[in-house]
């Protein structure tokens, strides 16, 4: 038995896996008692970590309309720009939801997307706003952009440099402080005492921001309202608080068009933008881009001024003249800020 | 010989091929442009730091791995079995979860009120976690197999402790040391996900340089994230082939 | 060496400290995180049809990268503490180290680059074989970050036993063969085990490079410590993400207790 102990060790780890890779019960959802389910088509959705909420309301609910009935959708997660790198180098991916336009604009060019996915502004049909997250009861008593750089206020938001979703956090305070774009200066003015004197950690992702919010770092979050929402949800002592100027987030979809089941894919997005649809993403906590529904949801304040990307000129525009890695004024003050 | 044959072709594959595609991305800007990668301000900084850091938990663990190497050998107590089992779990324990639990405990909610995160000390108790079985694993057979013949003769003729330890010991499991020695500071300075959230991946401060390749490749620049790759790639090999070339100079020493 | 008691409970107490607050501390955090909501929920999170499935293909890749890099570290390792000097020696032990030196991340970036669309072999996906994105791609991830275990553990203890046996043994007639299976392996049978063991316990615990090359699709192509990434980034299941973790540290513990039974009559010193 001795000398033999390696192979034996062989065996048995052999053995062991072929019975256990026999266990019955493997399937997609992950959620306690779910049980797998049958579809006849999947869809492979590529998608940002903090539209899952989103994803699987709408997912149930199309599986539950006639034209979806043997449609499943089984949906990786990961932060946006990650996502969009693994489908430009190749992942099976039939449709992308991506917190930013840029990401789906990466995969133009190598023909993976089509160039007028947006067309119509049928990319975008759910989005959020920036909102700041304090802790119960609002200790500091933040209200506003100004309330942040208040002394001692400790702001968590994750870095730009590593987080193509934290550029929507850092547009709401520029786009409100340079007044749509006007004043650039004033604008980079107020980024620049923030991150200089209110950012101390530089967190990654913006899972990693909520997480470091979560176990006690900071006073206050910058993150998306539908994100926030579902952390109280799920248990956490947040208070979100809607500043009187802030920015619409508006996330990008678009199918894929090298995919085999594009057509299908195509007709999950034409049940989001529908009515049906854009109404169950209200309900899961975002702001669906349909405005007859946005206006029946009265849960979502509407902010004194709602600045866009399209305001600021429009994404490629703003990429160029604000977070380029080289040249964009934002990424070089954070650069300068922690030097 | 054909066992040769197959070993080369196995590492070649697994190993050789895919660094061999990143060399050749890191220089897809040619040697400027991997010079200018390398030496931009934010790579330096965190290739300070991320060395810093890397050198003083392997050494930490040098000392501390051995000594518990000799324990889990030479002694016998009650729960013995369950420390052996405690070593390896550094290994198991996917990074993302050291992190959230050494946040957790080292955090601004730390239970015990140590408040590590944002600092370099949170930096070193994760990079500490995650490199422990390094030097344990790597002295632990040595130990297992030297007779203990030679330390009783030793004893019988009077030497003390600390000269069997020194000229008999020591000699023995040195190489040993110094292998684990060296591939915990390896894996120290490639180490990611584990000291993300207690780190802060403050520039300068507690940012290494895995962060920076990750925000390199974020940004784009997916040749600067391999030039500053290959870069850590050499700093780490070298230092395992000046530790391998001395071990080898100290066998030849004893034998 | 024989310490003196107060030595050796001092030396005993600085191990255990040690330990205790760098390994214990966290690890018991993670497991009351995860049991104190109770065993049945406990369950339930670990028997997801999700987590079923990443249990699968957590073993189905420790099946194939395991046994895999011990048998040809093995070799590896007899070919070069008995194999004399080759052309070549020193860089294959420099191929053996870069493995540790290399960062998830970077690990991932160099699969991709490749065997990535518009990587070296990028043209394998055009002609229908996945390697990135399906599973060979992340056994080749896996494979990569073990590989060096088993040689480095074995190399040592061969080095120390010195082939005296062996030698003996070929001049007594035995053939190759033999001679390793009788004397070379039980000799070696410590460092083979832990080896194994750690080699086992990493590839487990393989999550950053494992991410880059996985399509990442639940159910599908998620690891264990996928696993526990998608339920730590979906906001509201950090509980499932220990629980998760839970069976890791489980299956790198059941390996230890495997390992340790299979090996129970040890040579005392």
């Amino acid at each position: 038995m001795t000398r033999t102990g390696p192979s034996r060790l062989a065996a048995l780890l052999t053995a062991a896996t072929l019975l256990l890779s026999a266990c019955a019960g493997a399937g997609a959802s992950d959620v306690p008692g779910g049980v797998a389910g049958t579809a006849s088509t999947t869809l492979n959705v590529y998608a940002f970590s903090v539209a899952k909420p989103a994803l699987d309301a709408l997912g149930a609910a199309y599986s539950a309309t006639p034209q979806g009935d043997r449609t499943a959708i089984n949906t990786s997660y990961g932060a946006s720009g990650d996502q969009s790198r693994k489908v430009l180098a190749g992942a099976p991916a039939d449709l992308v939801v991506f917190s930013l336009a840029p990401d789906v604009t990466r995969l133009v060019e190598p023909g993976i997307v089509d160039a007028d996915w947006d067309a119509a502004g049928q990319g975008s049909p759910f989005g959020s706003v920036v909102v700041l997250v304090v802790r119960k009861g609002n200790p500091k008593q933040l209200h506003d952009w100004d309330d942040l750089l208040k002394p001692g206020v400790q702001v968590v938001t994750p870095n730009p440099l590593s987080s193509g979703s934290a550029q929507w956090n850092l547009l709401a305070p520029f786009a409100r402080s340079s007044n749509g774009g006007e004043d650039p200066a004033a604008g980079l003015a107020y980024i620049s005492r923030l991150v200089t004197d209110h950012i101390r950690t530089q967190p990654t992702s913006g899972a990693e921001a909520t997480e470091s919010f979560r176990q006690g770092t900071g006073d206050v979050l910058l993150s998306y309202e539908n994100e926030a929402l579902a952390a109280i949800d799920a248990g956490d002592d947040f208070e979100i608080v809607i500043p009187p100027e802030t920015f619409r987030i508006e996330n990008a979809v678009a199918p894929v068009a090298t995919s085999d089941r594009r057509a299908e894919a195509e007709d999950f997005l034409t049940f989001v933008s529908s009515p049906a649809g854009q109404e169950v993403v209200a309900q899961a906590g975002y702001r669906p881009a349909d405005p007859a529904v946005q206006a029946r949801h009265t849960e979502f304040a509407t902010p004194q001024k709602l600045w866009t990307i399209d305001d600021l000129g429009g994404w490629p525009a703003v990429t160029a003249s604000l977070f380029n890695k080289d040249s964009g004024a934002i990424t070089a003050l954070y650069t300068e800020a922690t030097r | 010989m054909l066992a040769l044959g197959v070993v080369l072709l196995w590492v070649g594959v697994v190993v050789a091929l895919p660094l061999a595609a990143l060399a050749a991305l890191s220089v897809a800007d040619g040697p400027l442009g991997f010079v200018r990668a390398v030496t931009a301000p934010g790579s330096l900084a965190a290739l300070g730091t991320t060395l810093l850091l890397s050198v003083a938990v392997a050494l930490v663990n040098a000392v501390l791995g051995t000594v518990i190497a000799w324990v889990l050998v030479r002694d016998s107590f009650p729960g013995k079995r369950f420390a052996d089992a405690l070593i390896d779990i550094p290994f198991a324990l996917p990074t993302i979860v050291a992190s959230i639990v050494l946040l957790a405990l080292y955090g601004p909610e730390s239970p015990a009120g140590i408040h590590l995160n944002n600092t370099r000390a949170g930096v070193l108790v994760a990079l500490a976690f995650v490199t422990l079985p390094f030097v344990v694993r790597s002295v632990q057979p040595v130990l297992a197999e030297l007779e203990l013949d030679a330390e009783e003769a030793a004893a019988s003729l009077g030497a003390s402790n600390w000269t069997t330890l020194r000229l008999i010991v020591w000699p023995a499991i040195r190489p040993a040391v110094i292998s684990g020695t060296g591939l915990a500071f390896a894996r120290a300075i490639g180490e990611f996900g584990s000291v993300a959230l207690i780190g802060g991946n403050l520039p300068g401060v507690t940012q290494v340089t895995s962060q920076y390749i990750a925000q390199r490749i974020e940004v784009g620049d997916p040749t600067g994230a391999a030039a500053v790759s290959v870069t850590l790639l050499v700093i780490a090999f070298s230092v395992l082939a000046t530790l391998r070339l001395l071990a080898r100079g100290q066998r030849r020493a004893v034998a | 060496m024989r310490l003196s008691l107060p030595a050796r409970l001092g030396v005993r107490t600085v191990a255990l400290a040690y330990l205790a607050v760098l390994v214990a501390l966290p690890v018991g955090m993670v497991l009351q995180r995860a049991l104190a909501p109770g065993l049945a929920t406990f369950w339930a999170s670990v028997t997801t049809p999700a987590a079923i499935a990443a249990f699968n293909l957590t073993l189905t890749l420790l099946a194939i990268v395991v046994p895999l890099n011990v048998i040809l570290g093995t070799v590896t390792a007899l070919v070069l503490v008995r194999g004399g000097s080759f052309r070549g020696k020193a860089l294959l032990q420099a191929f053996l180290d870069l493995p540790f030196a290399v960062s998830p991340v970077v690990i991932g970036v160099a699969l991709i680059a490749l065997w990535g669309a518009g990587g070296w072999f990028g043209g394998l996906a055009d002609a229908g074989v996945r390697v990135i994105f399906a599973t060979p791609g992340m056994a080749l991830a896996t494979a990569f970050v073990t590989l060096p275990f088993v040689v480095r553990e074995v190399e040592p203890v061969l080095r120390e036993v010195g082939d005296e046996q062996e030698q003996a043994a070929a001049t007594l007639g035995a053939t190759g063969w033999q001679t390793f299976w009788r004397i070379t392996l039980p000799s070696i049978r410590w460092g083979l085990t832990y080896g194994t063991l750690l080699t086992v316990a990493r590839g487990l615990g393989e999550y950053g490079a494992v991410l880059l090359v996985s399509s990442n699709l639940p159910g599908v192509s998620q690891t264990l410590t996928l696993l526990v990434h998608a339920r730590y980034h979906d906001v509201a299941n950090t509980y499932g993400a220990y629980t998760a973790a839970t069976v890791l540290m489980g299956l790198s513990l059941a390996t230890l207790v495997a390992t340790a039974l299979l090996n129970r009559t040890r040579r005392h010193p």
